[in-house]
C-alpha cells in the first residue's frame, strides 16, 4: 500500500477520487438532476451489485482457466464444457439427494476428476507443444457439448437452493426519499450476495493454497521453472495433475453455482468460454491476481452494458479487450 | 521452402501430370454427378475449402492460428444483405451486386485487418485465443443488436445476380463460380508463398526475432497477411450466402468456426490444396454420417475424427497420405527417399510458433 503511494501518487488519487465519487453514488440520496442525467438510483445500484456478483462468477470460473495455463501453459478450450458438466452433474446429485450443498461437492469432486484423466491420458502425452494441446481441447468440447446435449438434451434447468438462501435482504443503501419523509431502502436476492461472498471466501482460499502451502509452493516453483521444479525431485506430473483438478473442479463448481443464479442449457459452455477468454486476456494469463480484476472488469461491462446500452453491450465487453490489448498485451497483471 | 511441401508440392507441380488430370476432373465433374452433388456437395465443399484456405495461409505460412476467419465471411455475408438486397425489410439498400460484393468484400478484409492488429502483438497461443474471443463477441453481437444486423432471424432473400442471361443460383453454374473463386485464390495463395512477401511471411513464423533484427516490419507483414486472408475469407462469404440464400447469427456461431478449423487440420496446413481435401471430407461425412448413426450426433462423429486426425496425424489426411505414399516407395527402394522422408517429417514442427 504504501509502496503503491509512493511510487504512483497520480494513480493513489485518481483511484481514491474514484473511490469517494462511487461511495457517494451508492449511499448519498441522488439529486433530481442526477436522476435526470442518468437515470434512478435504483437501476444503478442494482447494476452495480450485478456486475459485482457477475464479476465473482466469472473469477470463478477464470481463476481455473488462469492456474492451468501458468503452470502448464495449456490452454483448455474446454474449459466452458467443464462448467456445463459441473452445472449438470451438480442438478443430478442435488435432485437425488435433495442437497444443494451435495451438489456443489459432486460437481466440484467429478469435474476435477475428469480434469486429472484428461491430463493423464492426453495432455501428457503432448508436453510442450501447446498448439496440438489447444486443438485437442478444442475436440474434447465439441464431443463432450454434444454427448451431454444428448444426455441432458435441449431443455433447460433449474436449481432450487436450500431455502435460506433464497428471498431477498434489505440493504443499508437508501434509493429514493419519499414524499412523507420515510426512506425507501433497496433490496436484493440474497442469494447473488452469497455468490459474491464464496467466490471471494474461493479466492482468499486459492491465495492461501498457494503461497501458505507447499503444494502451492510448488505450484509456484513450477510456474517459474518446470525444468528446476523436476530436477529438485518434485514429482511434476502429480503436481499437474493437481492443479488440473483443481481448475477443472473450480469450473465445475462454478457451474452450479453459476447455473443456480441464472440457469443451465446447452450454450451456456460457450458463454463461459467467452467469459473466462476475455477475464484472463484483460487480467493477464496465469495470474490468479489478474483474474480477479479482469473478472471485476468484465463483470462490470457486462451489466453496466445490458443495463445502459441494450443492444451494444458486447462492443463493451469487446473494447476493453481491445484496449487492453493495445496498451498492454500480456494484460493487466500479466508478465 | 520447397521441401516445406513435400510430397503434395511435387504432385501438383506445375504441369504436372496429376493437377492436369485433376482439373480435368473438376471440370467434368458437374457432367457425371447430379444436381446433389453438384450443389449440396460440390460448390458446397469448394466454398468451405476457400475459407478454411484463408486459414491455411495464415496458420501454414504465417503460424497464425486464427480462429475468426468465418467471422470475416460471415460478416461479409451480413455486408451484402445490409447493402444488397434483402427480402426481411430491414436495411437492403439496394446497392447494384458488382458495388455491393466489392465493398462488402473490401469492408470484410479491413475488418480482417483489424483483427490482426489487435492479436499481432501477442504471438502463438494468444491468437487463438484472441481471435476465438472476437469470434464469439462477434456471435452474440449481431445475435442481439436488431438496428444493423436484424438479431435473431438474421437476413433472408439474398439472391445472386442474372448475368448474360444465366441465374447464378442454379446448380451447374453455381459450380464453376466457386470452382473459379477456388482455383483463383488456390493459385494466388501458392504464387504468394514464393514471392518475396510470402518468403518473408514465412520466416517471420520460423522466427520473428531474427527477421525483427535484419530490419523487417514484422506486424506490419502480418496485418497484410490477415488482409490479404480476409480478401480470400470475405469472397467465399459472399458465395456462401449467396449459397444459402440467408444469413443469421447461426451462420457465424462457434460450432461453425470451429468447423472451419477442423476442416484446415483435418486437410493439412502444409499446402493449399489440403483444406479442400478437408472440406470434401467434412461435408461428405455431414451428408452420409447419418446413414451410419443418428443425425443428430453428427458433432460427435466429427470431433472424434478430429481428435484421431489431431492425436495420429498432425499434417491431416494430406500427411498421411505423404506418409503411406513414402513407406510405399521405401519398401520398394531404398537410398535417396529416406532422406526426403526425413526432411519431411522435421517439417512437420513449424507450424508452431517458437
Amino acid at each position: 500500500m504504501q509502496r503503491f503511494l509512493n511510487k504512483h501518487p497520480t494513480w493513489a488519487v485518481f483511484i481514491l477520487l474514484a473511490a469517494a465519487l462511487l461511495a457517494w453514488l451508492v449511499f448519498s440520496v441522488w439529486p433530481e438532476w442526477l436522476i435526470d442525467l442518468i437515470g434512478r438510483k435504483k437501476t444503478f445500484v442494482h447494476t452495480l451489485i450485478n456486475g459485482l456478483t457477475l464479476g465473482g462468477l466469472y473469477f470463478l470460473v477464470a481463476s481455473g482457466f488462469t492456474l492451468i495455463f501458468g503452470l502448464m501453459r495449456n490452454v483448455n478450450l474446454a474449459h466452458g464444457t467443464m462448467y456445463l458438466l459441473g452445472a449438470y452433474i451438480g442438478y443430478e446429485v442435488a435432485e437425488f439427494s435433495n442437497n444443494w450443498f451435495l451438489g456443489l461437492i459432486a460437481a466440484f469432486i467429478a469435474v476435477g476428476l475428469s480434469g486429472m484423466l484428461m491430463q493423464l491420458f492426453v495432455f501428457r502425452r503432448m508436453e510442450g507443444d501447446d498448439l496440438r494441446q489447444t486443438l485437442v481441447t478444442i475436440a474434447i468440447s465439441i464431443i463432450a457439448a454434444d454427448l451431454m446435449l444428448a444426455i441432458w438434451t435441449g431443455t433447460t434447468y433449474q436449481f432450487t437452493p436450500p431455502e435460506w438462501l433464497f428471498g431477498s435482504v434489505t440493504l443499508p443503501i437508501v434509493s429514493v426519499i419519499k414524499s412523507s419523509g420515510e426512506a425507501v431502502y433497496l433490496k436484493y436476492p440474497l442469494y447473488r450476495l452469497a455468490v459474491l461472498v464464496l467466490s471471494m471466501i474461493v479466492g482468499i482460499a486459492l491465495w492461501l493454497f498457494l503461497n501458505r502451502t507447499r503444494a502451492g509452493m510448488m505450484i509456484r516453483a513450477g510456474v517459474n521453472d518446470r525444468e528446476m521444479l523436476s530436477a529438485s525431485g518434485v514429482n511434476v506430473q502429480l503436481v499437474f495433475m493437481l492443479v488440473f483438478a483443481v481448475g477443472a473442479g473450480l469450473a465445475g463448481l462454478a457451474g452450479v453455482v453459476g447455473g443456480t443464479a441464472l440457469s443451465i442449457a446447452p450454450g451456456e459452455d460457450i458463454r463461459y468460454l467467452l467469459a473466462s477468454l476475455v477475464v484472463v486476456i484483460v487480467g493477464g494469463l496465469g495470474s490468479i491476481t489478474g483474474a480477479a480484476i479482469g473478472a471485476l472488469i468484465i463483470g462490470l461491462a457486462e451489466q453496466f452494458g445490458l443495463a445502459y446500452f441494450p443492444t451494444y453491450g458486447v462492443v463493451i465487453t469487446f473494447l476493453i479487450m481491445v484496449m487492453v490489448l493495445a496498451i498492454r498485451p500480456q494484460g493487466i497483471m500479466g508478465k | 521452402m520447397k521441401t516445406q511441401h513435400g510430397i503434395s508440392e511435387q504432385l501438383l507441380a506445375k504441369g504436372s501430370p496429376s493437377l492436369w488430370l485433376l482439373l480435368a476432373f473438376l471440370l467434368i465433374y458437374p457432367a457425371i454427378s447430379n444436381d446433389f452433388f453438384t450443389f449440396q456437395i460440390g460448390a458446397y465443399s469448394l466454398i468451405l475449402g476457400t475459407i478454411s484456405l484463408s486459414l491455411m495461409m495464415l496458420a501454414g505460412y504465417g503460424g497464425m492460428v486464427s480462429l475468426a476467419q468465418l467471422t470475416v465471411a460471415g460478416l461479409a455475408g451480413y455486408l451484402m444483405a445490409i447493402f444488397g438486397e434483402n427480402s426481411v425489410g430491414v436495411m437492403g439498400f439496394g446497392w447494384p451486386w458488382w458495388v455491393t460484393s466489392v465493398w462488402a468484400i473490401f469492408l470484410a478484409a479491413l475488418f480482417s485487418a483489424f483483427i490482426g492488429a489487435i492479436s499481432v502483438r501477442t504471438e502463438g497461443i494468444y491468437t487463438i485465443m484472441i481471435t476465438l474471443a472476437i469470434a464469439v463477441a462477434f456471435y452474440f453481437f449481431v445475435r442481439q443488436n436488431y438496428v444493423l444486423f436484424n438479431g435473431w432471424t438474421g437476413y433472408a432473400g439474398i439472391e445472386p445476380p442474372t448475368i448474360l442471361g444465366i441465374y447464378w443460383r442454379n446448380p451447374v453454374p453455381f459450380y464453376f463460380l466457386s470452382l473459379a473463386v477456388a482455383a483463383l485464390f488456390c493459385g494466388a495463395v501458392v504464387y504468394c508463398s514464393r514471392s518475396t512477401f510470402g518468403l518473408a511471411l514465412q520466416a517471420i513464423r520460423d522466427n520473428p526475432r531474427r527477421m525483427r533484427s535484419l530490419g523487417y516490419n514484422v506486424a506490419l507483414h502480418r496485418v497484410i497477411a490477415y488482409f490479404l486472408s480476409g480478401i480470400i475469407a470475405a469472397t467465399a462469404g459472399v458465395l456462401l450466402v449467396w449459397f444459402n440464400g440467408r444469413i443469421s447469427p447461426g451462420s457465424v456461431s462457434v460450432g461453425v468456426v470451429i468447423d472451419i478449423l477442423v476442416i484446415a487440420v483435418l486437410g493439412g496446413l502444409r499446402h493449399p490444396i489440403g483444406p479442400f481435401i478437408g472440406a470434401i471430407a467434412f461435408v461428405l461425412l455431414e451428408n452420409f454420417a447419418i446413414d451410419l448413426i443418428d443425425r443428430e450426433r453428427f458433432n460427435t462423429v466429427i470431433g472424434l475424427v478430429f481428435l484421431l486426425v489431431v492425436l495420429y496425424s498432425p499434417d491431416g489426411l494430406l500427411g498421411l497420405w505423404g506418409k503411406i505414399r513414402m513407406r510405399m516407395m521405401n519398401s520398394g527402394k531404398t537410398g535417396p527417399n529416406e532422406t526426403r522422408g526425413e526432411i519431411g517429417s522435421k517439417s512437420a514442427d513449424s507450424i508452431e510458433t517458437s
